[in-house]
């Protein structure tokens, strides 16, 4: 089996490598040049697809919708055409009511030159992703670019039904130079690798139960990821799951120490020995949660 | 309107190799040291043009020289190739042209 990291894919890459083979069909595609109004302003060059591919393809032989953030245009930053693009992406999905929503997500949030713009993109991106869901279509957000899902693209990973990350991806809201530059270095060190990684992670996110699957960093793995989560039923938002949530994360927080580490944490979930934790491949991961429960 | 920073370099040559119909093709993104370049047909038209936007400014001898080359050597005809640059090298550029024309006559890179 031919090995290709997911994480070295361009979005168009991760599309195909995805969807059935020639299966995708692209709304506004690069030729019609939807790109944003903002950058030529700021002297900054723009893209034809404004960083974002959004479309339809087969996966499996079912009807799907698929979206890919293209990390390497801005960081994955979300402008007002960008945000737009899946805003209209997500809502003719309620129209025409797909097997599953793929979101391919790598971004730093919010793109800061389009401020406001972008602002209102991604809160508008987190409204149709909840509408999609209320009409029970299964909205699932994959992770697996080396610039991570943050910002205001982490809130929508966490709107989602599912999140699938690879143990290379990250997830949080704020991102490491963020943190340290508002708190200081003794809070977060942005260099510290491993502390970046055990606090926003693909295993440490999968262990909270952040993530419903830690995949290997194979566009393999997060084809058979997506396919698997075509049989999986869509999860409304309800009050009771929504208190059930607030419980669980206020409880988190009230167990935790003032210093709490990653480490403390994973004890905490009943990981026996969370200093192997970094050292584990993503099978023994895995184990550990299947173990528990 | 006044795009600050950004400046924009055309260039057009009678083509040889007249393009079977093909679907416009996109290789590249726009990050440091990287280009996009979008090749579309030009339905009608005998010739090469390039309509090159760059952060970049300065380099027009450069960018001359990189597009004739490629020109030479592939000699498109009835395509438009746009490109979006942020201060890619020529070798860059001369690789990604390549990588684009590849994708219009359908050979496999």
């Amino acid at each position: 089996m031919n090995h290709t990291s997911f994480a070295e894919c361009s979005a168009r890459e991760r599309i195909d490598a995805l969807l059935d083979p020639a299966s995708f069909e692209e709304w506004l595609p690069p030729a019609d040049r939807v790109m944003s109004p903002h950058l030529a302003l700021l002297g900054v060059p723009a893209a034809f697809d404004d960083g974002v591919a959004v479309g339809r393809g087969r996966l499996d032989g079912r009807e799907v919708f698929i979206a890919a953030q293209e990390g390497a245009f801005m960081g994955g930053g979300v402008g007002e055409v960008h945000g737009a693009k899946l805003t209209g992406w997500l809502r003719r999905a309620l129209r025409d009511r797909p097997a599953v929503v793929l979101l391919l997500a790598e971004s730093g949030g919010v793109r800061l030159h389009e401020a406001n713009a972008g602002l209102i993109g991604v809160s508008e991106v987190m409204r149709a992703v909840l509408d999609v869901r209320a009409a029970g279509i299964p909205v699932v957000v994959l992770i697996g670019g080396a610039n991570g899902c943050f910002g205001g693209m982490g809130i929508v990973a966490r709107c989602a039904d599912r999140v699938v990350m690879s143990d290379v991806a990250r997830l949080s809201m704020s991102g490491p130079e963020v943190i340290e530059a508002s708190n200081g270095v003794e809070e977060f060190d942005s260099r510290d690798r491993a502390l970046v990684w055990r606090t926003t992670g693909g295993k440490h996110r999968f262990l909270t139960g952040d993530c419903d699957a830690l995949v290997e960093d194979d566009v393999a793995a997060f084809r058979a990821a997506a396919v698997a989560a075509l049989a999986g039923a869509a999860r409304p938002v309800t009050l009771a799951s929504l208190e059930a949530e607030h419980a669980l994360l206020a409880g988190r927080l009230a167990d935790a120490p003032p210093d709490a580490d990653a480490f403390t944490l994973w004890r905490g979930l009943g990981v026996a020995d969370p200093h192997r934790v970094p050292d584990l491949d993503v099978a023994a991961v895995r184990a550990l949660v299947e173990d528990r429960a | 309107m006044s795009t600050a920073g950004i400046e924009t370099l055309q260039y057009e040559f009678p083509g040889r190799h007249p393009a079977s119909a093909f679907a416009p093709v996109l290789v590249g993104v726009v990050s440091s040291g990287n280009l996009e370049v979008l090749v579309e047909p030009a339905p009608g038209s005998d010739r090469c043009t390039f309509r090159i936007e760059t952060s970049a400014r300065g380099f027009g001898a450069i960018w001359e020289a990189v597009v004739r080359d490629f020109h030479a050597r592939h000699g498109l005809s009835g395509a438009t190739v746009s490109i979006h640059d942020m201060g890619a090298t020529p070798a860059v550029v001369s690789l990604r042209l390549d990588q684009a024309a590849r994708g219009v006559t359908g050979a496999r890179p």
